[in-house]
C-alpha cells in the first residue's frame, strides 16, 4: 500500500473551505511535487498529512508506523531561546553525537553542530532543518515550501539535495512549492493545487497542461530549462524527453524567469 | 533555625525561585508576560473567594488562577486579538480582586499583603505548601522537557514527531497556575510574573543551552531572594519588591556585560 493516501479530503480554515476533494497518495521513494498560487491549499494540505489540522471530511490514512521527517515552511528562531544546532537536533527526541553528525553530513552541513540555531544564514537553517527531519530515518520527507529566501542556484542545490537523500534513504518526498520551475526535475510526479486538484502528472505533463498554464502562464519553461541544463550535469535519472526544455540548447536564449 | 523568621522568609523565596526560574524560560520564549500577569492578577480574585469562604487561600487562588489560564489559553486558541483581550482579563481581574477583597469586612488591611507578598510572615505550614508547589512545578516541567520545547520552538514539528503541542501548552498552564499560587504568598500578585521574567531573562546572556538557562535562571532568583531580603533587613524596604529590584539589577549587570564584551 501506499506510504501516506488522502482521500477526498476537504479542509476549512474558520468555516471557509480552502481544499475540496482532494485525493492522491504517496508510495516508497517517490518524489511528488505540490505545487499551486499562494492561498491554493499548499500549506494546508501538509498540516493535515502531519496531522496538525483535522479534515472536515474525507481521511488521511498511514501505512503503520510511518516516520515522517517535517521541514516546516519557516522556523521563527529568535535570540531568548539559547539553542545550539546540536541540542536541536535531539528534539523531541534525544540522538547521539554521531547520529547527529550524519545527519548533518547529509543535509549537506557537516560540523554545524555547536553553531547557535539563531545565529545561522537562511540556507544554513533550511539544511539544518533537513537533517533533523533526517534523523529517525524517515520514510517519507514532507517540506513545505523549504527554499523560501533562498536564492536561486542555492535552491537548485537544495533541491539536489534532497532529490540525493531520496537516493541514498530511500524516503519519499512531498516537495511544496510555488516555484515548480526550479523544483520540477526532480520530481517523478507533480500535484497542482488550486482550492483543488487542477492537474496531476509528470511534470512534462502537468507543465504542459491548460489548467497549469491558466495559473502560472507559460514564461518560466526558460527557466525551468536553467535548472535542467544543472541538473543533467550531474545526475540524469532518465526523465525521457521533454517538450519545453530545449531552451539551454540555444545560447541566444535569454534566461527568463517569468516570460 | 525554623524559629527565625528570616530564615522561613529566605527558604520561601528561594523555594519559588527554583520553580520560578525554569518556568520563567518558558514564558521568555513562548512570550507569555502577558498571560501570567492575566494568571497572577487573578489570583487576588482567588484570595477573596477563600476569605469569603473561610478556606484556604492557597486552594482558592490555584482554583481561580487555574480557571483563568485556562479560559485564557482557550481565547488565544481561537484567534483573538491577543494583546487587548489578554490586558482586559488581566487588569480586569486585578480590578474585580481589589473590589472583592475590599469587600470582605475586617480584611481590607491585608489587601497590601496579597499585592506586594508578606514573605516575612511566612510559616512553617507556608513553607511546606511553597516546597510542595515548587517541586509539583519542577516535576511536571522535568516530565514534559523535551515535548515543551519542541512544542515551543515549532508547534508543527511537534505535531509531526507525534506530539499534541495543546497538551504541552496545558502543562505549562497548569504550572503557571501552581506557581502562582506559591508565589503570592512570596512576593505578590503584581510581582509574581516579575520572578518568572527577569532570572529568566538575566540568565540569557550567560547561557547556551535551553537547559543552562533553565538552572541560571533559578540561581539567579535564588540569589535575588536572598539579596532583596539583606536589602529589606538594612534599609527596611518591602521584602517583596526589594527582591524584585535585586533581580531586576542582576538583569542589568548580565546584560551590560554582553553588551561590553561584544563592543
Amino acid at each position: 500500500m501506499s506510504l501516506i493516501e488522502a482521500r477526498g479530503l476537504t479542509l476549512a480554515y474558520r468555516r471557509e473551505t480552502v481544499l475540496s476533494d482532494v485525493t492522491f497518495a504517496i508510495d516508497r521513494g517517490e518524489i511528488v511535487t505540490v505545487v499551486g498560487p499562494n492561498g491554493s491549499g499548499k500549506t494546508s494540505l501538509v498540516k493535515a498529512l502531519i496531522g496538525a489540522v483535522q479534515p472536515v471530511s474525507g481521511k488521511v490514512a498511514r501505512t503503520p508506523g510511518l516516520r515522517i521527517g517535517y521541514v516546516p515552511q519557516r522556523l521563527h528562531t529568535d535570540g531568548t531561546l539559547p539553542l545550539t544546532v546540536r541540542r536541536f537536533l535531539s528534539l523531541p527526541h534525544r540522538v547521539g553525537s554521531e547520529e547527529a553528525e550524519t545527519a548533518l553530513a547529509e543535509a549537506g552541513v557537516p560540523g554545524l553542530g555547536p553553531r547557535a540555531l539563531a545565529e545561522l544564514s537562511g540556507g544554513q537553517l533550511q539544511r539544518v532543518l533537513l537533517a533533523r527531519a533526517l534523523i529517525g530515518r524517515p520514510d517519507l520527507l514532507i517540506l513545505d515550501e523549504p527554499t523560501q529566501g533562498l536564492d536561486q542556484p542555492g535552491q537548485a542545490a537544495f533541491y539536489q539535495r534532497v532529490e540525493a537523500v531520496r537516493d541514498t534513504t530511500g524516503a519519499a518526498v512531498l516537495l511544496v512549492s510555488h516555484d515548480l520551475h526550479v523544483v520540477m526535475s526532480a520530481s517523478d510526479r507533480v500535484l497542482c493545487l488550486n482550492g483543488h486538484v487542477c492537474c496531476e502528472g509528470r511534470p512534462e505533463v502537468v507543465a504542459s497542461a491548460p489548467e497549469y498554464r491558466a495559473l502560472f502562464g507559460t514564461g518560466t519553461h526558460g527557466a525551468l530549462a536553467l535548472y535542467r541544463h544543472d541538473h543533467d550535469h550531474g545526475h540524469d535519472h532518465g526523465h525521457g524527453h521533454h517538450d519545453h526544455g530545449n531552451a539551454h540548447d540555444d545560447p541566444a536564449e535569454p534566461r527568463r524567469l517569468n516570460g | 533555625m525554623l524559629d527565625d523568621f528570616l530564615f522561613r522568609a529566605a527558604l520561601a523565596g528561594i523555594g519559588v525561585a527554583l520553580a520560578a526560574g525554569p518556568l520563567g524560560g518558558f514564558v521568555v520564549w513562548r512570550r507569555m508576560a502577558y498571560f501570567g500577569d492575566a494568571t497572577s492578577h487573578a489570583a487576588l480574585l482567588g484570595v477573596a473567594l477563600a476569605l469569603a469562604l473561610s478556606g484556604p487561600v492557597f486552594i482558592g487562588v490555584l482554583a481561580v488562577s487555574l480557571a483563568t489560564a485556562l479560559m485564557v489559553s482557550r481565547l488565544s486558541e481561537t484567534g483573538l486579538p491577543a494583546d487587548t483581550g489578554l490586558g482586559v482579563i488581566a487588569h480586569g481581574a486585578l480590578a474585580f480582586g481589589l473590589v472583592a477583597v475590599s469587600a470582605i469586612p475586617g480584611r481590607q488591611g491585608d489587601l497590601t499583603a496579597w499585592l506586594f507578598g508578606d514573605i516575612l510572615a511566612v510559616t512553617r505550614g507556608d513553607l511546606v505548601i511553597v516546597w510542595a508547589g515548587a517541586a509539583g512545578v519542577l516535576a511536571l516541567l522535568a516530565w514534559r522537557w523535551q515535548g515543551l520545547l519542541t512544542a515551543t520552538v515549532n508547534p508543527d514539528l511537534a505535531r509531526a514527531a507525534g506530539l499534541d503541542p495543546r497538551r504541552e501548552t496545558l502543562v505549562l498552564t497548569l504550572a503557571l497556575a501552581l506557581t502562582v499560587a506559591v508565589a503570592i504568598k512570596v512576593v505578590g500578585a503584581l510581582l509574581i510574573v516579575a520572578l518568572l521574567l527577569i532570572p529568566a531573562g538575566a540568565a540569557r546572556p550567560l547561557s547556551r543551552s535551553p537547559e543552562a538557562m533553565a538552572a541560571g535562571a533559578a540561581a539567579i532568583g535564588a540569589a535575588a531572594t536572598l539579596l532583596g531580603l539583606g536589602m529589606s533587613l538594612r534599609l527596611d524596604t518591602p521584602a517583596g519588591p526589594s527582591i524584585v529590584c535585586a533581580a531586576a539589577v542582576i538583569f542589568a549587570l548580565t546584560h551590560g556585560a554582553r553588551a561590553l564584551r561584544r563592543t
